[in-house]
């Protein structure tokens, strides 16, 4: 592991780990009533996957069963498969090796641990999450244990954050890296948009994430540019 | 209770398997250049997914438009001034808190 690549993960990280630690608080604040204090802590100590518990929380909370929590959980954590294959072909070590870089996959450390043409920086990514998580267990106990104080999550805008945050790592590196990505991201918002108001929860990003087959067509990595990534993306 | 602990227990083990997948199934190996390509499309293509779900997707994955739309429209104008991520992030926070407030 390079503890450089670690380190300056880890910087960029912490800026997210608190805005993770402001969402963290407002799953807390929601889930109290629905799963209890001991169970919304131990899941997020154990799952450490935002939109899947706030999905089996919205189905829980809404009346529905486990079975319907589960899957729509696991769907919402199904992108977290493309995303490993993306980050595979970097990895090195054996398969429990890889399997704990694997569980290392935040959707904001795997994007800024993307160096482009397929390529990723693992340690960077777990120097990345090293902060997100102390904050997103942290950030739960603040919302179960003084929610009163808090109050309405949404009338501080925290959901707002995250759809910012991909956008700004869209615009800032991907978009920059030639026609063809523009063009990939075009189509996958588009996908994603088109199948939102109809499709069960996560499967948009799921199917957004089929457009990159285009790869197959266009021979992406020969004529993609070179962007001036900056080294710190968070700036 | 029991229901709550069961939804606790399957999340730990299915979010840890999914997150492993991809690194265990195809870790290491030199991937064919074409497939390399399509790896390369997933970021943008997943990037775009997210701010489309984040921005329109309800808690319980339906469709809605609210005030973050407009946090998000005030986060693409900082990024088109060329600001900061976490500026972009402050401003998409407080124009939709905003919102909240004046409507």
């Amino acid at each position: 592991m390079r503890r450089e690549s670690v380190r300056a993960g880890f910087r960029v990280g912490v800026p997210f780990a608190v805005a993770a630690a402001l969402l963290a608080a407002s799953f807390g604040i929601l889930a109290e009533p629905v799963f209890g204090a001991p169970a919304t802590l131990v899941m997020s100590a154990l799952v450490f996957a935002g939109s899947a518990q706030f999905g089996a929380l919205a189905v829980l909370g809404g009346g529905g069963g486990v079975a319907a929590a589960v899957i729509a959980a696991v769907l919402l954590n199904a992108r977290y498969l493309p995303m490993g294959i993306a980050l595979a072909p970097s990895l090195r070590g054996g398969w429990l090796r890889r399997a704990l870089y694997g569980e290392a996959l935040l959707d904001a450390s795997w994007a800024m641990a993307n160096r482009g043409e397929g390529r990723f920086d693992p340690d960077f990514l777990v120097g990345a999450t090293l902060p997100c998580y102390p904050a997103w267990v942290a950030g739960t106990a603040i919302g179960l244990y003084a929610g009163d104080w808090i109050g309405d999550p949404a009338e501080w805008g925290l959901d707002a954050l995250f759809p910012a945050f991909f956008l700004a790592l869209l615009v800032g590196g991907e978009l920059r890296r030639g026609r063809t990505a523009v063009i990939v991201a075009l189509l996958g918002a588009g996908v994603a948009l088109a199948l939102l108001p109809f499709a069960p929860a996560g499967i948009p990003v799921i199917a957004a994430s089929g457009v990159a087959l285009l790869g197959l067509f266009t021979g992406h990595t020969q004529e993609t540019e070179h962007p001036e990534i900056e080294e710190d993306p968070v700036g | 209770m029991a229901e709550t602990w069961s939804v606790v227990i399957w999340l730990v083990v299915t979010t840890a398997l999914v997150r492993a997948a991809g690194p265990v199934a195809l870790g290491g190996r030199e991937l064919p250049a074409r497939v390399t390509a399509v790896v390369a499309l997933l970021a943008p293509a997943l990037l775009a997914a997210l701010v489309i779900t984040q921005t329109f997707g309800a808690t319980d994955g339906d469709f809605t438009v609210d005030e973050r739309v407009p946090g998000l429209a005030g986060a693409g104008g900082v990024l088109a001034l060329r600001g900061g991520i976490l500026l972009a992030m402050a401003v998409a926070m407080a124009v939709t808190a905003g919102s909240r407030a004046l409507f």
